[in-house]
């Protein structure tokens, strides 16, 4: 008897401490979101969608042109990504799913997948900012794209191979060429799959700074033009929070709730829109 | 009579069935083509990365040869470079970010599969891969400005007084609390991985098969014993993948790591509440503004080994899981 108590003590414990790790991951998640709520709503204000960020020791000043630069290296970014990760993404399930480069393609995609973003920096460098000689918003551009591509490689697979073969061999049987039978069929099966990658694809690069440090860098001023470099969101978060200036700080933390308002928005739109899907 | 005839045959041929050519297949193959060659583009992305981090830090390479990793000197100005601060820095910081995190997400990913009542379950894991959605440069902001101070305050003394009195490791929790250091990089490191190791870990406990878990179940086995026992077991290699892929985002992540590692180059003391450098925090605090030369390739070597790093770990974490889904048809 005095075993089977022990045994259920240990039960009990072991238990006590599984609820006590899922009340602390929960408590981060809590506590970064109440701060990061409370210090960016205190920073909000109209004149950060409207003015430029401010030079140093300068009062007030938004961050319009960083939210531009963003929206225009994520956007242009993902567009680069996105038809590149699908192609492969369709090769990989439809063409080379038993052969050997679909086999280490996938496999070099997964590493990918994790690999370091700020290495993507460094190899962009490399290729882009050193042979131009300058740092340049196409720089930041191919940075992110290459961060897309993975993750929309892997959802486009995964999804093509959730579709049903029959499928297939309803539309072959039809006497559609595979191009065909992929774009108008299994493409369409798995569609609303693929959007949700590229949603997560966009959410993953909104916030990634390490790879915009050394191509988009950042502008103090208004510039849309790709061939100089350009101000983002995240590096102007990373320069403004470790200054010592607190209006700096300020922005770096309406910045921040704006950036964690989009990912987490982007999230929860990919989750809502796949499951709505996979209902019917 | 003679149009009539005339149009007759025509209306004939009309409605004759029409002689079906064989489908091109032309369509077919260009798009197979083309589809194959960005799948192997993607494939010599990781060549590629290799290759050009490479070509980069020859200089550096030649320069210093394997003594670049075990000098601890970082002197931009003299031109002597060495990454053992940086790689110490890293390894220490995803140690202690692992020694937290292992644990907690197991008790997560345990919650997650055995004890959460059905209707919570996906809320609550939807919270935590929320928590694994925040971007990094969060995580950092955060981490500088709300957790490092209070975390100095309270948390530092705290240990000190504590686990700082034992004997052998009192050493690594002493000296001055500031709040940054390895340890507060560690611990946020640890709060940015519980959500990917969670994941993994409540998948993988998922694919055990019930029957396993209900025959321990029927020997009277408690919930704890079925989970250290019998599904543990089992799903051993993928739990150990699932590590490898949280030490593989641990040693790379940077954003959250630089604002609060205190980017010192010099280490006197073994204790964790000392600042230091990690390998990524070195690249974005100098690469930018490095002269280009041997300080750009120092860098560049820097990133290079935490490359080759991080590729050995995931290479390992991916064999381990692929070995799972192995297994999973027997």
């Amino acid at each position: 008897m005095e075993l089977l108590a022990r045994r259920k003590l240990t039960n009990q414990v072991a238990l006590t401490l599984s609820l006590a790790a899922m009340a602390f991951g929960l408590f981060w998640l809590a506590w970064i979101l109440v701060t990061v709520l409370q210090l960016g709503i205190d920073g909000l204000s109209l004149s950060l969608f409207t003015e430029m960020t401010p030079p140093p020791g300068a009062e007030n000043g938004g961050l319009l042109n960083a939210i531009v630069g963003s929206l225009i290296l994520v956007g242009l970014g993902t567009a680069v990504g996105t038809p590149i990760g699908i192609m492969a993404g369709i090769y990989l399930a439809e063409y080379g799913r038993y052969t050997w480069l679909g086999r280490v393609t996938r496999f070099v995609n997964d590493l990918l997948l994790s690999a370091p973003s700020i290495v993507i920096g460094l190899f962009v460098y490399a290729v882009v900012v050193a042979t131009t000689g300058k740092f340049s918003g196409w720089s930041g551009v191919i940075a992110l794209a290459l961060l897309v591509l993975p993750i929309v490689i892997r959802t486009t697979e995964n999804m093509l191979m959730l579709v049903p073969g029959p499928l297939r061999e309803a539309a072959f049987a039809l006497g559609a060429p595979k191009h065909i039978v992929i774009y108008k069929v299994t493409l369409r099966a798995a569609r609303s799959g693929v959007v949700t990658g590229v949603l997560l694809a966009v959410a993953r690069i909104a916030g990634e700074t390490a790879p915009l440090l050394f191509t988009a860098l950042s502008n103090q001023f208004w510039s849309v033009d790709l061939n100089e470099p350009m101000a983002n969101l995240p590096v102007t978060i990373f320069k403004f929070a470790m200054s010592p200036f607190e209006d700096w700080q300020r922005l770096a933390w309406a910045g921040v709730l704006l950036i964690t308002l989009g990912v987490l928005g982007l999230n929860v739109i990919a989750r809502v829109l796949f499951r709505a899907e996979k209902l019917h | 009579m003679n149009t009539e005839a005339i149009d007759m045959n025509s209306r004939q041929a009309d409605t004759a069935p029409p002689i079906r050519k064989p489908v091109s297949q032309v369509g077919a193959k260009v798009f197979g083509g083309i589809s194959m060659l960005f799948a192997v583009l993607a494939l010599m992305l990781l060549a590629g990365i290799i290759l050009a981090l490479t070509v980069e830090s020859w200089p550096s390479i030649k320069a210093f040869g394997p003594g670049f990793i075990f000098s601890s000197e970082w002197n931009p100005p003299a031109e002597r470079f060495g990454a053992l601060i940086p790689i110490y820095g890293t390894i220490v910081s995803s140690i202690i970010a692992l020694v937290i995190a292992v644990p907690v997400s197991f008790g997560i990913a345990l919650f997650l599969t055995e004890l959460s009542p059905l209707w919570l379950r996906r809320p609550l894991g939807t919270a935590v891969e929320l928590l694994a959605a925040v971007p990094s440069i969060v995580f950092g902001m955060w981490g500088l400005l709300v957790f490092a101070p209070i975390f100095g305050e309270y948390i530092q003394p705290a240990l000190a007084a504590t686990l700082g009195q034992l004997p052998f490791i009192g050493v690594l929790f002493s000296g001055p609390t500031m709040g940054i250091g390895l340890l507060c990089a560690g611990i946020i490191l640890a709060v940015m991985i519980i959500p990917y190791i969670a994941s993994v870990m409540r998948d993988v406990f998922e694919v055990t098969p019930a029957m396993l878990k209900e025959s321990g179940y029927g020997l009277g086995c408690t919930t704890w014993e079925v989970m250290w026992r019998i599904v543990l077991p089992y799903t051993k290699n993928g739990v150990v993948g699932g590590i490898m892929l949280g030490l593989g985002r641990a040693l790379g992540e940077t954003m959250a790591v630089t604002f609060v590692i205190g980017n010192t180059n010099f280490l006197s003391t073994a204790s964790l509440f000392a600042p230091g450098n990690s390998i990524t925090s070195a690249l974005a605090n100098e690469f930018a503004e490095a002269e280009r030369g041997l300080h750009t390739s120092a860098l560049m070597e820097l990133g290079l080994i935490l490359f080759v790093i991080t590729l050995i770990v995931l290479i390992l974490s991916k064999l381990l899981l692929l070995r799972l889904s192995a297994n999973e048809g027997r």
